[in-house]
């Protein structure tokens, strides 16, 4: 038997795979095909105080090994997230992280607080959504309003805090080091990468927003070196994501520095993804002898 | 994967080898798949699947077709290349394996009796009305219409189930020369109909006019660019006089006066 479990901020998770907030609904849309008590965590789309529309379609598009998407941050609100899916969420046995987003600080706060007193024990700051025109990434890339952020949420909330950050900035180090001073429990990245596509024949952009966030394939050598960046920068565990598609890619993040992994737009592909991957890594494990995760966390050799 | 939610071991998503890729005409293609599980979820008029076509990652997501024809160990797609994906389908020989999820979606709601069902296929639209107008055959009237006659599919097939079917091109190769729009218009309204259309959007919207003006209720089957055909991603939102909704999930057919064009 090898050991898969793994430590963030409060939450033992017993393997380092989770999904990645928006790219796995509610857990209800997957649980057909995911037995969800098999995941370490499940982490669900971005919750705003209030339900949000989203943007006017078309709102995905595909590009070479990537998709481009605009959804907009549509969501069901709070309210209704609690009355609504935390009681099915609630039936498996796995660790549940709440992706969170406001237009302002103290719309983060009350999010927090609300979901604190309704049981949830761990949540993820969404700084970092391109998509939407206040707040979201406008966080995520001033140090500034970033640091007032998290020290602000962190006040308010006693569970497992996650920042989540955004490759949307020059040097990726410094806002993770900001998020670990301010009393981030763990660091997620990278969100998707903002970029566009064009039909030539319309001359029109792809996406009604024009531009949209990049995921999939297309990212993962970026968000591995942004992984392995801050691996060295903050003493906090790293959540990694961004084109983790099979074991291989996770096993990649893990030896970069990661100590979990979020598995995305690989969902869209194949629905089982997150389970051939936990089997994956177990496997790969086994197979090199490895008795605990740990010893694969941060073991790049370079 | 099995069906956990209802404890049974009904199959959403399998494997299914190819048994057929059958060139039909210029850009269309009907592509035959034996499920490899026995006990897969039999599908409904309008709903869909959808196909892993590669192996890479480029294209990366699977395509969405609707269900052509179904059989208990047979699954039909009627297709048209139009891009990427479409075009590595086209070269997809017998005996290669693909990954399928479904059927998805909800489906064509069955006409009560006092109504006779309108069905307006516009090109491609014809594979997600084929499996309806072979249920109600001559209960039916039938309009497919194409840009051209080489765009016109299964014609012999549609001609055995139905009586009253109009065909129609724009540029009068095969048919009546007429857009479907064109060729409604010559139906006397002497009856209740119940229309249901697949097609092009600006055919649909032009549609949904139509209906609105002759006082008709009818469905549409909508199509949206999808990632996941779950409802997870939300990327497949269409703007409904209730809000966005799932085009995979809420739909693909709605009511006609729901749409918010
Ligand atoms: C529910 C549903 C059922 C469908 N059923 C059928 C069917 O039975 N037969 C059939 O031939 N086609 C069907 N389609 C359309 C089919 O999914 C697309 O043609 C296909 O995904 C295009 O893939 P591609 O890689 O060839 O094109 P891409 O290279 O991805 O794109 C090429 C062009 O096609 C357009 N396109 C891409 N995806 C779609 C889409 N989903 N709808 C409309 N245009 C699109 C793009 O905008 C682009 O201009 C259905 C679509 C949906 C949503
Ligand atoms: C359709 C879609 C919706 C997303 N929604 C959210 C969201 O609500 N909150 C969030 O923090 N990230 C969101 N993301 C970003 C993902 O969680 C993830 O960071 C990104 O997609 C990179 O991982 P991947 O390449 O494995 O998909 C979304 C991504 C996609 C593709
Ligand atoms: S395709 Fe993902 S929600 Fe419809």
């Amino acid at each position: 038997m090898v050991n898969t479990e793994v430590t963030i901020g409060k939450l033992t998770l017993k393997n380092p795979v989770m999904t990645a907030s928006g790219t796995f609904g509610y857990g209800e849309e997957y649980s057909e095909f995911v037995d969800l008590s098999r995941l370490g965590a499940l982490v669900v789309k971005g919750i705003s105080l209030k339900p949000m529309e989203g943007n006017p379609p078309p709102r995905i598009s595909e590009t070479p090994c990537g998709m481009l998407n605009a959804i907009g941050l549509q969501n069901i609100g709070l309210k209704k997230f609690i009355n609504e899916k935390l009681p099915f969420i609630k039936g498996f046995d796995t660790c549940l992280i709440v992706n969170i987003l406001g237009r302002t600080i103290d719309e983060y706060v009350r999010l927090s607080t609300e979901l604190e007193a309704s049981g949830l024990s761990a949540i993820e700051l969404n700084v970092s959504c391109p998509n939407v025109k206040s707040g979201g990434i406008e966080f995520g890339t001033s140090q500034k309003a970033l640091g007032r952020l998290t020290r602000k949420v962190r006040k308010a909330f006693k569970g497992t805090l996650i920042v989540k950050l955004s490759p949307k900035v020059s040097d990726i180090r410094e806002f993770a080091r900001l998020s670990e001073a301010e009393g981030a429990d763990a660091i997620s990245l990278i969100n998707t990468v903002p970029a566009m596509a064009i039909n030539i024949k319309t001359r029109m952009p792809v996406l009604s927003n024009v531009t949209g966030g990049l995921s999939g394939p297309a990212i993962k050598p970026i968000a591995l070196r942004m992984v392995w960046e801050v691996a060295s920068a903050v003493k906090i565990p790293i959540i990694g994501m961004g084109g983790i598609m099979n074991a291989s890619d996770a096993i990649e993040f893990i030896l970069a520095g990661a100590t979990g992994v979020a598995v995305g737009t690989s969902n869209f592909r194949n629905p089982a993804s997150v389970i051939e991957i936990i089997d994956g890594i177990e496997s790969y494990m086994r197979e090199n002898g490895i008795k605990h995760i740990k010893e694969l966390i941060r073991g790049i050799i370079c | 994967m099995k069906d956990n939610i209802k404890g049974s071991n009904i199959f959403r998503h399998f494997k299914a080898e190819v048994k057929d890729n059958i060139e039909l005409n210029k850009n269309h293609f009907l592509l035959t798949l034996s499920p490899l599980v026995e006990n897969i979820m039999m599908p409904a008029g309008g709903q869909f699947y959808m196909l892993g076509v590669s192996t890479l990652y480029d294209p990366l997501m699977k395509r969405p077709f609707s269900v052509f024809r179904f059989s208990e160990n047979r699954i039909q797609i009627l297709y048209r290349v139009r891009g990427k994906g479409t075009a590595i389908m086209s070269r997809i020989n017998s005996g290669c394996v693909l990954d399928v999820i479904g059927p998805l979606g909800n489906s064509y709601p069955m006409p009560p009796k006092k109504y006779t069902p309108l069905i307006v296929a516009g090109g491609i639209g014809i594979a997600s009305l084929f499996s309806l107008i072979h249920c109600l055959k001559d209960k039916s009237v039938v309009i497919y219409g194409a840009k051209t006659k080489s765009e016109l599919c299964m014609l012999d097939d549609l001609l055995g189930l139905v009586s009253g079917l109009t065909v129609c091109t724009d540029d009068g190769s095969y048919g009546k020369k007429a857009t479907v729009l064109e060729a409604l218009n010559d139906i006397a309204y002497d009856r209740d109909y119940l229309l249901y259309s697949c097609g092009p959007k600006e055919m649909l919207r032009k549609l949904a006019q139509f209906t609105l003006k002759k006082g008709l209720k009818g469905y549409i089957s909508l199509e949206e660019t999808m990632a996941c055909g779950l409802g997870a991603c939300l990327g497949c939102a269409v703007k409904t006089k209730n809000g966005y909704k799932r085009v995979c999930k809420e739909g693909t057919v709605f009511p006609i006066q729901d749409i918010a064009w």
